[in-house]
C-alpha cells in the first residue's frame, strides 16, 4: 500500500487522533504489520521503547547516504551540511518542548542525562566550576529528595551522589493507590534540600505528578528541579517553560527515535555555571598540558564525537509528532489508558496499580493478576502476539511499597487502536484459566 | 489454545507451580552437613533460597523458599522430588544433563528415563529468555552441595 508522507496533510482537525486515524498512522511504521507467533503484532510495551516512523528510519539513512562527516569540525561541504543538519534536529527538539537550541544537551539516554547532573554537582562539590558553581555543591546536612515512585534512573545516581558527598538522600512516600502524598512534602522538601528529582508521569502507575506543586516547594526552599520526562514528552504536550523547572531529561526510543540518544534541558544560567561530567574533545575552548578552559552550554557537556545520526533521527521523530499533534495523541493515549483500565478492573483476579478508573493517567497500566506470575502473563500474551512489558519495570523499590515484585504492564501509543486495546482485554481474561489460578 | 503454550506449560509443570513440593526451608534435625545457596534473576525478580543436607554421601533432605514464575517454582518442586536420597554424584550428574537439555534450544530432547518429571520442560529450552526460570532451583542445588562438601 503507498504511503503519502508527511501524513499531516490528510488529517482530519479532530480533537483527538481517532481509530481511522491511527489505521493510517500505522502505514507510516513498518514494524506494525510484523506477525508474531503467527499472529499480527499487538505492541503494547511504547513505554518501554515507541516503534520508529518511515521518516525517522529515512532520516537517518539519508545522513549515512549524503552527509556523514564529524560535526563542529573541519570546513569541506560535508562537515557543514552534517553540522547544520545536526543542529537543526537540536533546534527541533529544543522547540519541542518549548527550550532554547542551547538549552538542550544531547545524550546517549536519559539515564545518562541524570547522571551528568547528578556529577556535576559531584564535581562542583569538589571545588570544581569555583564560585559559580556554588549552588551545584552538597555535602553533610545537605539533601537530596526524590520519590518512591522513580524508575531507578532517577534513583541511583541520587543514592551514589549521596555516597560520596556525605549529602543524605530522602524520598516523598506514595499512598496506597500510588500517588505522591503531598502532604507529606513540607517535611521532606526543607531548607537542607539542594535538588528534587522527580518523575513527570510514572512508568509504571501512570500518574502525572503535580508538577507545578512540586516546583513551588523546590523554589520556596532554594533547592533545584529535575523532572524525568521520558514518559511524559512522549505522550503529551510539555513546555519547559510553563513546568518552570530547572531540568529536564527526556528518552529518544520512547518518542519514535532510535536508541542511543536522549537530551537534557537545563535553563541556561544554570547550564553555564556547571562544572562538565564528561571531559575530552570537542567541549573545549584553550587546552595546555595543565589545564583546559570549556565551551558555553551546550556544547561543554558534549565531549568526543556525537551521536550525530541519532541525534537528526530524533529531530525528525520530534517533527513526526508535533505534526500529528501532541494535544491530540494526549487525548487519543487518555481514551487508550481509560479503556485499559475500566476492561483490566472488570476482569476477576486482576488488580491495576494506579489512578482509579476514571482519573487522569498516561496510557498504560500495570496490573496483577492474582495467582499467576507476570512473566507467565507476558508469555501467554506473547503467544497471540500481543507484546507487553512484565517485571518490575525499573522500580523495585515502588513495587515493594505495593506489596508486590513484578507486575505486566500495557502502554499505548498513537498507533495503537481500541481494537487492539479490546483483543488485549480478551486475552488477559484467558489467563487465570489458562493457568488454573484460584 | 496454542499449542505453543501448552507444550511450554506442560500440566505437570501447572500442578507443581500449584503444589510446590519442597516449599518451605526445613531446619536441620539429623545427621549430615548442611548447604544453603541463595539465587536471583535479576531480570525477573525470580528468587530461591535452597537448602540441602548430605548425609553420608547421600541427598538426605531438599527445601526451599521461593517466588517468582510458574516455571521456576514448579521446576523447584520437580526438582525436590526428584534429587531426594540420591547420591551426591548421581545428583549432580541429572544437574548437568538437565543443563544440557536446558541449553540446547529444543535439539536435545529430555529422556524421561533418566530426568523423570523434570523431562516436562523439555519444551522450556525453546524459550532462551525463560531458560534461566526453570534452570534457577537447579543452580541452588549445585551451589548448596558444594557448600554442603566444604
Amino acid at each position: 500500500m503507498a504511503v503519502v508522507s508527511p501524513s499531516v496533510t490528510l488529517l482530519p482537525a479532530e480533537a483527538s487522533i481517532t481509530n481511522a486515524e491511527a489505521l493510517r498512522i500505522r502505514n507510516d511504521f513498518p514494524i506494525l504489520g510484523a506477525e508474531v507467533n503467527g499472529r499480527p503484532l499487538v505492541y503494547l510495551d511504547s513505554g518501554a521503547t515507541s516503534q520508529n516512523p518511515l521518516s525517522v528510519l529515512e532520516a537517518e539513512q539519508e545522513f549515512y547516504e549524503q552527509r556523514n562527516a564529524a560535526v563542529h569540525r573541519g570546513a569541506h561541504t560535508l562537515a557543514v551540511e552534517a553540522t547544520d543538519a545536526y543542529e537543526a534536529a537540536r533546534a527541533a527538539v529544543a522547540g519541542f518542548i518549548n527550550a532554547r537550541p542551547d538549552e538542550l544537551v544531547w545524550t546517549s539516554n536519559a539515564t545518562e542525562a541524570i547522571n551528568l547532573v547528578a556529577y556535576a554537582m559531584s564535581n562542583s562539590s569538589v571545588g570544581r566550576g569555583g564560585a559559580e558553581a556554588e549552588r551545584f555543591r552538597v555535602g553533610p546536612g545537605d539533601t537530596i529528595v526524590v520519590t518512591e515512585m522513580e524508575h531507578h534512573a532517577n534513583l541511583i545516581p541520587w543514592q551514589e551522589l549521596a555516597a560520596r558527598t556525605g549529602a543524605e538522600l530522602r524520598f516523598l512516600p506514595v499512598d496506597d493507590d500510588g500517588a505522591l502524598r503531598l502532604e507529606d512534602a513540607a517535611g521532606v522538601i526543607t531548607p537542607a534540600t539542594k535538588i528534587v528529582a522527580f518523575t513527570h508521569a510514572s512508568n509504571v502507575l501512570g500518574t502525572i505528578n503535580p508538577v507545578a506543586d512540586l516546583v513551588r516547594l523546590a523554589r520556596e526552599v532554594g533547592a533545584l528541579t529535575l523532572l524525568d520526562a521520558c514518559q511524559s514528552v512522549p505522550h503529551l504536550p510539555v513546555d519547559v517553560k510553563a513546568l518552570d523547572v530547572d531540568f529536564l531529561v527526556l528518552s529518544g526510543h520512547k518518542m519514535l527515535g532510535p536508541t542511543g540518544i536522549g537530551a537534557l534541558y537545563g535553563r541556561s544560567e544554570l547550564l553555564n555555571a556547571m562544572p562538565p561530567f564528561l571531559t575530552g574533545g570537542s567541549m573545549i575552548t584553550t587546552v595546555t598540558m595543565e589545564r583546559a578552559e570549556y565551551l558555553p552550554a551546550p556544547n561543554r557537556f558534549e565531549a568526543g564525537t556525537q551521536r550525530i545520526s541519532q541525534a537528526i533521527a530524533l529531530g525528525a521523530a520530534a517533527n513526526y509528532l508535533s505534526e500529528t499533534g501532541m494535544h491530540r495523541i494526549e487525548a487519543w493515549e487518555s481514551e487508550l489508558g481509560a479503556r485499559l483500565v475500566e476492561g483490566l478492573s472488570a476482569i476477576e483476579g486482576i488488580r491495576v496499580l494506579g489512578p482509579r478508573a476514571g482519573l487522569p493517567r498516561i496510557g498504560l497500566a500495570a496490573f496483577d493478576v492474582a495467582g499467576v506470575h507476570a512473566h507467565d502473563v507476558g508469555q501467554f500474551l506473547d503467544e497471540q502476539g500481543i507484546a507487553v512489558r512484565v517485571g518490575h519495570h525499573c522500580a523495585q523499590p515502588l513495587h515493594r511499597r505495593l506489596g508486590l515484585t513484578a507486575t505486566t504492564r500495557a502502554s499505548t501509543y498513537l498507533y495503537n487502536t481500541t481494537d487492539e486495546v479490546d483483543f488485549f482485554l480478551e486475552a488477559v481474561g484467558g489467563v487465570r484459566p489458562f493457568f488454573g489460578a484460584r | 489454545m496454542a499449542t505453543n503454550l501448552e507444550q511450554l506449560y506442560q500440566q505437570i509443570i501447572l500442578d507443581h507451580a500449584r503444589e510446590r513440593h519442597g516449599s518451605g526451608l526445613l531446619e536441620k534435625t539429623g545427621p549430615g552437613s548442611v548447604g544453603e545457596s541463595h539465587q536471583l534473576n535479576p531480570v525477573c525478580g525470580d528468587e530461591i533460597t535452597l537448602r540441602t543436607v548430605v548425609d553420608g554421601g547421600t541427598v538426605a533432605s531438599l527445601s526451599w523458599d521461593g517466588a517468582g514464575c510458574a516455571i521456576s517454582m514448579a521446576s523447584a518442586s520437580v526438582l525436590t522430588d526428584l534429587m531426594e536420597g540420591l547420591e551426591r554424584d548421581e545428583a549432580v550428574r541429572l544437574i548437568d544433563a538437565f543443563r544440557e537439555v536446558m541449553r540446547s534450544r529444543g535439539t536435545i530432547p529430555a529422556d524421561e528415563e533418566v530426568l523423570g518429571d523434570a523431562a516436562a520442560f523439555s519444551g522450556v529450552s525453546r524459550y532462551p529468555a525463560r531458560v534461566k526460570c526453570a534452570m534457577l532451583a537447579w543452580v541452588a542445588l549445585e551451589e548448596s552441595l558444594l557448600a554442603a562438601n566444604s
